[in-house]
């Protein structure tokens, strides 16, 4: 080993810090123009351009945190913007505890009840929407053509979507003119399978406790979406019922994890996933034959060319929406930016882009503008796929013919029982999962 | 004047690395000490005192499961580390004499921290998995007719992915303490017709348990404090105090997760003074 001097280490080290403190510390030689940002200009001015200074700093999942719909806002729009890619829970918890960070939320609706009374969020000002009433009504009014959705449980986005008033922190029944996220995309999830390996349909959320498939199926570790999909199995398989599912009492959470407790100790369980790759992982690895799965996983796994199904379940679905709520620091032209972003989103350029991973998109008919017939046709009228479907990064995901698991967009959304929830009893539920996950 | 200058000398070079350390370790330690104490009601912590959080983990039989649990991975991790250093770390001093290729081999063993944890993690997928390389071999070569299910998301899984992290730990202050060995006393060992075990038994490993000791601090401290490997070797089935804490603060429970981060810091704080009552670590340092 080359031996160094003490002398010599020391020499080189104080030589390296004066070099940095006479680059950093010596005054500016050269100065950026008067009136530029580097060196504004103190007197008034008017500045008819203000916007393009503007950069709106995003927290969010890695689900619409994309570097295309970035770019495309940014030519669009002409202010930047600043995304950060996080996990539900790094999400919410950044929402809550420092809302310097951020000036707009991209969430989903299930958080609100813990992020909205930490009053972080400022109420967005519906008449600032352009198209604010052509939202699906599953998000504006809670009806949908007298669905099943409309008597789902859990926290569905109408439950959580107005404020009483400018100031409050409560949650109004009815429509008022302060909503909490202006929503622009959501799902109905439900269980995914091998099909080559199951070795039949699957129809029914109880499959997941048949002692078939023991020590071949996961669920995931997310408390407050775990529960609901437990929930949806114990009660598909006639060993539980809930007086609401997405508001269980503590007698029933205690029911549900000695149940989910029992299921592990008889080993039907194979591992339980908390991110997206890992539910890949699980499915494309053979480890697990049937689990709780997310729509584009379901994809991925499709694309390294190995078979799953994203099971149309009797019981219907259990879903999740997601939109963007505005910091309480943000005003003046940051706030008129934040607007402007939400108008674009809700435009239809962002609605199609992640309309062609599966996603649906607030307001259909705008998405439709950008879509390709085909791609419509395919995604939310359930037809099969004219010719093949390319996802927005150009990967096939399905061939000419395909036809999207479980149909349309009215018979997917329409048929959502249960949503991701935060419950009542939240504290408790997470200290019985934790029980559950070590026991 | 002179004098007073001498007086203060010290305490004034001490200064800066005091002020780092209060600033960068007590306080965070107090700030969690503190937090231990407040409540919370599903959304916010509340400044308060109660002593709610330390009683729930007290009275829970899982938080107490849990606790032995990482107790019984930390007891598997530390002995096959140490099984799997001793003989290395021996080799590598007592049996390779060229330098230059004594420094090459240590070096490889720094191998697994090429690349990061969970790659190296999702590596063993491929290996250890109901379709993998080992079962593969098992089933090809007719030893069993189903895939074996433990080898992945399993206790096995968890100490073995752990034991590959961290017996580096093990190795490196074992072979310091085994170079630092005199020589000359193995060869009167020798003269004095010990044989090679009796070498090893009466003079190599006293005079290395400095090494071990520190090795076991390294090893107790980092199991104890693991989740990553538990989580993903452990397929989410298996438990440890770390995984626990780490789920309570993804549901934004701090209170709760503070009061166990200050039972695990105690509980490990233990250990380590065991290991020290017992070994005396001063001559390595």
């Amino acid at each position: 080993m080359p031996r160094i001097s003490r002398r010599q280490l020391l020499r080189t080290g104080l030589a390296a810090g004066a070099m940095l403190t006479a680059t950093q510390c010596s005054p500016k030689t050269a100065e950026a123009p008067l009136g530029t940002p580097n060196n504004p200009s103190t007197g008034p001015q008017i500045n008819t351009n203000q916007i393009k200074d503007v950069t709106l700093r995003f927290i969010g999942t890695g689900v619409s945190q994309i570097n295309e719909i970035r770019d495309k806002a940014q030519a669009d729009l002409g202010f930047k913007l600043d995304m950060r890619a996080l996990s539900t829970e790094e999400n919410n918890q950044i929402a809550i505890t420092q809302p310097g960070q951020y000036d707009v939320f991209d969430g989903e609706y299930f958080s609100l009840p813990l992020v909205v009374p930490s009053g972080n969020l400022q109420p967005v000002d519906v008449s600032k929407i352009k198209d604010f009433d052509k939202i699906v009504s599953i998000f504006t009014t809670g009806k949908f053509e007298g669905a099943k959705v409309e008597a789902s449980q859990g926290t569905a986005p109408y439950r959580v979507m107005y404020l009483k008033d400018k100031d409050a922190k409560e949650f109004a029944t009815e429509p008022t003119d302060w909503a909490t996220l202006i929503p622009f995309q959501y799902n109905a999830d439900t269980l995914g399978y091998r099909p080559d390996l199951v070795g039949k349909k699957i129809e029914s959320w109880a499959e997941l406790f048949d002692p078939a498939f023991k020590g071949k199926t996961s669920l995931l570790d997310i408390p407050s979406i775990g529960i609901m999909d437990a929930a949806m199995v114990a009660e598909a398989s006639g060993l539980l019922t809930f007086g609401d599912k997405g508001n269980m009492t503590r007698e029933e959470i205690d029911k549900i994890t000695a149940l989910l407790i029992e299921q592990k100790k008889a080993g039907q369980f194979r591992a339980f996933w908390k991110t997206f790759d890992e539910s890949v992982n699980l499915m494309s690895s053979g480890e697990v034959v049937l689990q709780s799965m997310w729509s584009p996983a379901v994809t991925a796994v499709k694309a390294k060319g190995i078979k799953c199904v994203y099971a149309p379940l009797k019981e219907g679905y259990r879903a999740w929406g997601g939109g963007i709520g505005l910091s309480k620091n943000l005003s003046g032209i940051q706030l008129d930016a934040a607007y402007e972003y939400m108008n674009w989103l809700l435009d239809g350029w962002v609605g199609a882009f992640l309309g062609r991973q599966g996603y649906y998109s607030a307001i259909p008919d705008n998405a439709k503008k950008f879509m390709k017939p085909a791609e419509w046709d395919f995604w939310y009228e359930g037809k099969p796929a004219a010719e093949d479907m390319v996802d927005p990064f150009g990967k096939t995901l399905e061939k000419k013919g395909a036809l999207r698991d479980g149909g349309s967009f009215k018979e997917r959304m329409g048929n959502v029982v249960v949503w991701n929830s935060t419950m009542k009893e939240q504290v408790y539920l997470v200290q019985k999962w934790n029980e559950f996950i070590a026991a | 004047m002179h004098k007073a200058w001498k007086t203060v000398q010290p305490y004034l070079l001490a200064t800066p690395q005091t002020l780092i350390f209060l600033l960068f370790l007590v306080f965070p330690i107090a700030m969690i000490v503190i937090v231990s104490f407040w409540q919370f009601n599903g959304y916010a912590m509340v400044p308060a005192f109660t002593l709610d959080n330390y009683v729930s983990i007290f009275t829970s039989k899982v938080s107490v499961a849990t606790y032995v649990n990482t107790f019984k991975y930390v007891f598997l991790v530390w002995f096959f580390s140490l099984a799997l250093a001793f003989p290395v770390a021996y080799f590598l001093a007592f049996h390779i004499h060229n330098q230059r290729l004594q420094i090459i081999l240590f070096l490889v063993c720094t191998v697994p921290f090429w690349t990061s944890n969970i790659i190296r993690m999702i590596s063993w997928i491929p290996v250890l998995g109901k379709e993998g390389l080992v079962n593969q071999l098992l089933m090809g070569l007719q030893l069993t007719q189903q895939p074996v299910e433990f080898f992945l998301y399993s206790d096995f899984a968890v100490v073995l992915g752990m034991v590959h992290l961290y017996t580096f730990f093990m190795i490196a202050p074992i072979f310091n303490s085994l170079m630092r060995i005199d020589r000359r006393l193995i060869t009167a060992a020798v003269d004095m017709g010990a044989s090679g075990f009796q070498t090893l038994k009466e003079v190599i490993l006293p005079l290395s348990a400095p090494g071990i000791a520190i090795g076991s601090i390294f090893i107790v401290t980092l199991v104890m404090g693991e989740f990553v490997t538990v989580r993903l070797m452990g397929g989410g089935q298996s438990a440890s105090v770390g995984k626990l804490i780490s789920t309570q603060i993804g549901s934004l429970q701090y209170p709760l997760a503070a009061a166990n981060a200050v039972i695990l810091l105690a509980v490990t704080l233990i250990l380590v003074m065991a290991i020290l009552r017992v070994v005396d670590i001063r001559q390595e340092l």
